[in-house]
C-alpha cells in the first residue's frame, strides 16, 4: 500500500498512480462467477462472434472494478468514494494489458469535506481511451 | 437479417418510464466479497484482511466500490417485448452514501428512467438507462447505481 494522501498534497492536474492490468479469459470467467453475470459474450469465442464481436470481450462491469482499483488505491484507507462513473465506449478484449489511468481535475471543499474530482479512463495498448470517466472522493486532512 | 429504421413509439416509453423491479435481497457474505476482489484482481486488505481492515474507519471487511453488481436477478419486466437478442452495457454511474459491511442485507430496487433509440455501428440500437438503488438492513441507501443497457 502506498502512502495515505492528503488533500493538501493534492493539485489540480496531477496524475493518479496508474494501474496495469492483464486480463485474460481465466479472468473473465473468475469475474462471470463472482458476479453471476454469465453472459456468453465475455467467454465463448462462437457466441461473441456470433454477436457481431471479433471475439469474447471484458465486461463493462469487469472494466469499472480496475478505475474502481485505480482511484481506491490512490485515496488509501482514509479516504473515501463517493462518485465512480464511467461509459464504455471502447471494446477491450482478453489478452491485451489495458492502463488505468486518471488526474487531478478539481479541488475544493463543500459542506465542511475536503473533496477531489478526477478524470479516469483506461488506455488500451494503441494507446486508446475505451472507457473514460471520472471519479469523486472525500481526502484526509493534515490538519485532521 | 434487417435493421427496422424505428423500434420505440412514444407509447413504450410512456409504458416502460418510472418502471420499477421487484425488490432483490442479498447477504452481504464475506468469502463472496473476497472471491469477487480476487475476481477483479485487487489486493487491498479492506477487503481480504480482517485485522488489517479492522484498523480502517470501516472497522472491518467492506466489499469493493463494484461488488454491488453481484446483486443479481434485479429483473424489469417491460410491457413489451424489448425485440433485440444482443445487449451491450454502454457504462455505470455510482453514487456511495455508506460503506458495504461484510454481513450486510442489501436489497435493490431498479427504475427506468429513459428509453431511446439510435443507428450506430451495429445497426438500431436501443438504450435503457437504469436506476439502480441499494438499501441496508438499517434502511440506510448505501448506493445508487445508473446504468446504460444496450439492446441491438
Amino acid at each position: 500500500m502506498a502512502e495515505q494522501v492528503f488533500w493538501e498534497d493534492v493539485t489540480e492536474g496531477m496524475e493518479l498512480p496508474s494501474l496495469v492490468k492483464e486480463p485474460t479469459t481465466r479472468q473473465l470467467v473468475q469475474y462471470a462467477g463472482a458476479s453471476g453475470d454469465f453472459y456468453e459474450i465475455h467467454y465463448d469465442k462462437d457466441f461473441a462472434i456470433g454477436n457481431k464481436l471479433d471475439g469474447p470481450i471484458l465486461h463493462g462491469a469487469l472494466k469499472s472494478a480496475f478505475l474502481g482499483q485505480l482511484v481506491t488505491d490512490w485515496i488509501g484507507q482514509q479516504g473515501i468514494l463517493k462518485r465512480l462513473q464511467c461509459q464504455y465506449r471502447g471494446m477491450d478484449a482478453p489478452g491485451n494489458a489495458i492502463t488505468a489511468r486518471g488526474s487531478v481535475t478539481r479541488k475544493y471543499e463543500e459542506d465542511g469535506q475536503r473533496m477531489v474530482d478526477c478524470s479516469i479512463w483506461l488506455e488500451n495498448a494503441e494507446g486508446q481511451n475505451t472507457t473514460p470517466g471520472y471519479a469523486t472522493v472525500i481526502l484526509p486532512s493534515r490538519g485532521g | 437479417m434487417s435493421t427496422p429504421a424505428s423500434f420505440l413509439t412514444e407509447e413504450m416509453r410512456q409504458q416502460a418510464l418510472g418502471l420499477e423491479s421487484a425488490p432483490v435481497t442479498m447477504e452481504v457474505e464475506k468469502g463472496h466479497i473476497l472471491r469477487f476482489a480476487e475476481a477483479i484482481g485487487d489486493t487491498n486488505p479492506q477487503y481480504c484482511d480482517e485485522a488489517a481492515a479492522r484498523k480502517t474507519g470501516s472497522g472491518g471487511i467492506v466489499a469493493p466500490p463494484t461488488f454491488l453488481r453481484s446483486v443479481r436477478g434485479v429483473n424489469l419486466e417491460l410491457p413489451f417485448e424489448l425485440s433485440f437478442s444482443r445487449r451491450l452495457d454502454g457504462g455505470s454511474d455510482w453514487e456511495y452514501f455508506q460503506p458495504v459491511r461484510a454481513g450486510d442485507r442489501i436489497t435493490a430496487v431498479a427504475r427506468i428512467a429513459e428509453l431511446s433509440e439510435r443507428n450506430g455501428r451495429l445497426g438500431l440500437m436501443v438504450f435503457m438507462t437504469t436506476v439502480t438503488t441499494y438499501t441496508n438492513q438499517f434502511d440506510e441507501t448505501v448506493a445508487t447505481q445508473t446504468n446504460t443497457l444496450i439492446a441491438y
